[in-house]
Parts: C-alpha cells; sequence; structure tokens
C-alpha cells in the first residue's frame, strides 16, 4: 500500500531530516510511527502527502509511484489518503454535518450521495445526535471524531493520523483509538504517528521507531520502547 | 474594500473610453477625408491669364488617372461655403470682397497619382497652391498613431495598479479564509476548484465597475456630442462620432477588460495561499 525506497529528505537550509528510509505498510495494517520531537515522523508524513518533495529514493503508493508528480496531480494523491491533525482542523462556521459534508462536495460528489453517505459515518464515530452542533459547542473528543469522520467520508485506503490524541485526556484518547481501530477493522490501513506510550504499549500493533530521520526499529505488536 | 476595487476598475475603464472615443473619432476624420480623397483641388491666383489656365487644364488631362477637371469660380465656392455652414451662413454675408479664389477640382482615380500631378500643377504660372489631402491623412494617421501608443501606455499602467488594488482586495478576503483553503487543500481539492469562487468575486467587482464606467462614459459623451457636434462641424469640418455606434463597442470592451482584471487580480492573490 506504502512503500518507500531509500528515501532521504534533505530541506533547502540543508537539514537532513530522514535518511535512507527504506519500510512497507500493507493494506489492512495498523502502524504506530514513534519517535521523538524532531524524529522526523512529521516529515514522513509530509512527504506521502506531497507537502514535501523528496530528495532521494523512490515512494509508492498503492503500487503508483508517486516520487514525482506534477503539482495539478497532488489533489488526486491526496484524495486517496484521509488526514487526522491534532489540532481537528474542522471549519468554526459549519455545523458537524457541514463540516464531513465539504470534504464531499470537493471532490464533486452528489448531493444524493452526500446526504446518503454523511449521516452513515456520523453514525460510525457516534455523532449522530451532533449533527447540527458547531465545533465549538463539542468536547475536544467530539471534534475529533468529526475530523476523523471527515477524513474516511471519501473511503481513501489510507488514514493518516498525526498525532490524533495529542490534544486530549487519556480516557478521550481512547475512545478516539476505539474509532481508528474500528475504521481499520473495516479495511482501512491506518499510519499513525504518536507520542502517546500507553496507547502503543497497550495496543500492541506494528510499531516503527524513527530517530534523528532514520528507522531504529519496526515490529509487530511492539511496544513503544523503552529508550526513548 | 471592495469599492477600492470597482472604483479603481471604473477609473481605469473611463480612461480608457476617452482615449477609445479621440481614436475612434480620428478614424472617423480620416475615413472622411479619404472620400474626398479622389479629389485635388488647385487654387489659382486672381490674375491668371486663359493662356495659363488652359495650360493647367491641358497638364492635368495629359497625367494618367485623372477622371475629370472642374472649374469652380470664387462665387460658386462661395455659395457652397454658404450651404456647409447652414445656419451660421449669415456670417458670411458681411464680406466685401469674397476671398476664396478660382479653383479647378480634378478627380483622380487614386491619391497616389494624384501625388504626380500635384507635382507638375504646382509649379505652373498661375496657380497658387494645390491642396492635396494625403498631406493631412498622413498627419492624421501620424496623429492618430500617437494618441493610440499614448493612450495604450496610460491603460497598460492603469490595468497594472488595479490589478495591483483588487489583488490586495481579495487577499484579504483568502487570508481570513486561509484555514478554509488549507483544508480543502489537504481533503484534495484541485487549485481551480479553491479558485472558483474568488475569481468570480474579482470578475464581479470587474463587471460592475466596468457598468459603472460604460454609464459615465456614455451620458457624458451624449452630453458633450448633444452641445458640440455642430460647432465642431464648423471648426474642424467634420462630425463627432454618434454615441450610439460607439455604446456596443465601448460596452463589449469595457466588460472583458472590467472582467479580466478582476480575474488576473484574484488569481494573483490565491497564488501564495496555494501552495500547500
Amino acid at each position: 500500500m506504502i512503500r518507500f525506497v531509500n528515501v532521504s529528505k534533505e530541506y533547502k537550509n540543508g537539514v537532513i531530516a530522514l535518511y535512507d528510509i527504506n519500510m512497507e505498510i500493507n493494506k489492512g495494517e495498523f502502524v504506530f510511527l514513534v519517535g521523538s520531537s524532531g524524529a522526523g515522523k512529521s516529515t514522513l508524513i509530509k512527504l506521502l502527502l506531497k507537502e514535501e518533495g523528496i530528495t532521494r529514493g523512490k515512494l509508492y503508493l498503492n503500487g503508483t509511484d508517486i516520487t514525482r508528480v506534477p503539482n495539478r496531480r497532488i489533489p488526486f494523491i491526496r484524495r486517496k489518503l484521509g488526514v487526522v491533525f491534532q489540532d481537528f482542523r474542522l471549519l468554526p462556521n459549519k455545523t458537524v454535518y457541514e463540516n464531513v459534508a465539504f470534504a464531499m462536495e470537493i471532490i464533486g460528489a452528489s448531493p444524493r450521495e452526500i446526504r446518503r453517505r454523511v449521516p452513515a459515518v456520523l453514525g460510525m464515530v457516534d455523532l449522530s445526535r451532533k449533527a447540527s452542533s458547531y465545533p465549538d459547542q463539542l468536547s475536544g473528543g467530539e471534534q475529533q471524531r468529526v475530523s476523523i469522520a471527515r477524513s474516511i467520508v471519501n473511503n481513501p485506503p489510507v488514514l493518516i493520523a498525526d498525532e490524533p490524541t495529542g490534544n486530549l485526556d487519556p480516557e478521550t484518547a481512547n475512545e478516539i483509538m476505539k474509532v481508528l481501530v474500528e475504521i481499520n477493522n473495516r479495511g482501512t490501513t491506518v499510519l499513525m504517528a504518536t507520542h502517546a506510550k500507553e496507547i502503543v504499549d497497550s495496543m500492541r500493533k506494528r510499531v516503527i521507531a524513527l530517530e534523528n530521520g532514520r528507522i531504529v526499529r519496526d515490529e509487530e505488536k511492539g511496544g513503544y520502547g523503552i529508550e526513548i | 474594500m471592495g469599492l477600492a476595487s470597482v472604483t479603481s476598475i471604473s477609473a481605469v475603464l473611463m480612461i480608457l473610453g476617452i482615449v477609445l472615443v479621440l481614436i475612434l473619432s480620428i478614424n472617423n476624420v480620416v475615413n472622411d477625408t479619404k472620400l474626398k480623397f479622389d479629389e485635388v483641388e488647385v487654387f489659382l491666383e486672381d490674375d491668371i491669364t486663359d493662356f495659363q489656365m488652359t495650360t493647367v487644364e491641358e497638364t492635368a488631362k495629359s497625367i494618367p488617372g485623372v477622371i475629370s477637371i472642374i472649374y469652380r469660380s470664387k462665387e460658386q465656392a462661395l455659395e457652397l461655403m454658404k450651404q456647409d455652414w447652414g445656419e451660421d451662413a449669415y456670417l458670411l454675408e458681411d464680406l466685401e470682397t469674397n476671398p476664396l479664389p478660382n479653383s479647378y477640382i480634378i478627380k483622380v482615380q487614386d491619391l497616389e497619382l494624384a501625388e504626380n500631378l500635384v507635382n507638375s500643377i504646382k509649379t505652373l504660372d498661375g496657380v497658387e497652391e494645390v491642396k492635396y489631402y494625403k498631406d493631412i491623412i498622413d498627419r492624421l494617421l501620424t496623429f492618430a498613431n500617437y494618441i493610440r501608443i499614448g493612450g495604450m501606455i496610460i491603460i497598460a499602467v492603469l490595468v497594472f495598479v488595479s490589478i495591483f488594488i483588487i489583488s490586495n482586495t481579495i487577499k484579504l478576503t483568502v487570508s481570513s479564509r486561509k484555514r478554509e483553503i488549507n483544508i480543502m487543500k489537504y481533503v484534495g481539492a484541485t487549485n481551480s476548484y479553491i479558485r472558483g469562487p474568488f475569481i468570480i468575486e474579482g470578475v464581479l467587482f470587474g463587471l460592475f465597475g466596468a457598468v459603472i464606467s460604460i454609464f459615465i462614459v456614455y451620458y457624458a459623451y451624449s452630453y458633450l456630442y448633444a452641445n458640440m457636434n455642430e460647432s465642431f462641424y464648423n471648426m474642424f469640418t467634420f462630425y463627432l462620432i454618434s454615441p450610439e455606434s460607439i455604446l456596443s463597442d465601448i460596452a463589449i470592451i469595457f466588460l472583458t477588460i472590467g472582467a479580466g482584471i478582476g480575474a488576473m487580480g484574484s488569481i494573483l492573490s490565491l497564488k501564495k495561499f496555494l501552495n500547500v
């Protein structure tokens, strides 16, 4: 599903953020990407989203080489990747329903499809009752669930979550993890970058650890690791 | 803030309107003059002898391309002038002597041939002056070109300025929706999808500015036309171009340029925000 082959990333200011990354994430996997700040997690996600270009190496998504693509194709790559951020990134002047529907409108879905799909996704994240609320009327956990609903409403094969529990208390974080696991169980590949040791340790999923831009550990059913 | 955009676009278009009216009027004069083009007027000295007159006629006839030679006495010339002046003809009643000369009106097929004719006639005895429209037309064309080039430069500068103003105006709207644009980019919106509404906003500003300036230019020019046309004709012997005949041209040109400025402005203002 996602394959990095000898990928390096050097920023224009000379900082080497990723060094010779090789990894393959298969369809349906749930993968934690761990490491301290500055280890390269964000850069790795930015490369996948085509927010930053790759200096060396090859990157494949769904079997397609996306190492270098023209700017006008980037939106179509992003449609294959649902993204959830630490800060939710919801539109404050739109209701929960509209925030989710918005993602479908952008890719040109028909109103009929939108009316059918949005309530279903809101049901999945258990927010049907809050459909007409505005983001500032919701708790952090609820807001993050809206953002998850938005990220999966177009059925992307991959969900990328960048510190999705970073702003939430442990209990709420667990709720979010349940939702992510459920999405994973439905067949979506999930790649989650995180700092949360307890979550990683309790889930026993594949863990890829980054340190100073290199992969230092990649194990099935791993823990966060004691060294960090 | 929208007001600034609309005003700057209207201002640019109004100046464009003035330049256009000037250019169109000059074209009108050129065409008008071209109709008189097939004529060469040979003004004769009052004390010309019959022999000299015959020489002029014979010389003219011998030149290829000459269609006809008509003699016009000074009395006929004055009569024609009275007709031309219409209501103002009474001004000519007070003349004690007729100041107009006797003349030959020579019709030619083509102005290029007239040049030859003029050269051989103007040196003959008894010929005071040969009036020849090519010079006038050449001079008019040069003048029209100056106006056209000058006008284009002024308009180019103003178009640039108003694109700048409108792009700054829209930049305000864009930055207040920066978050939304950012989210759209992550969800996979294409640049053209994001640009759409902003371009519509810019184009609407442009069209609105265009409509305002069409009204102002049209009514201002109609007023000028209604009050000045007759005296203009008497002074320069040509009519101003009528407001009705330029309205549709001006409307099309203004709406196109207005919309173009608006669209360009919004595309420029978005450039920075689309790089995510």
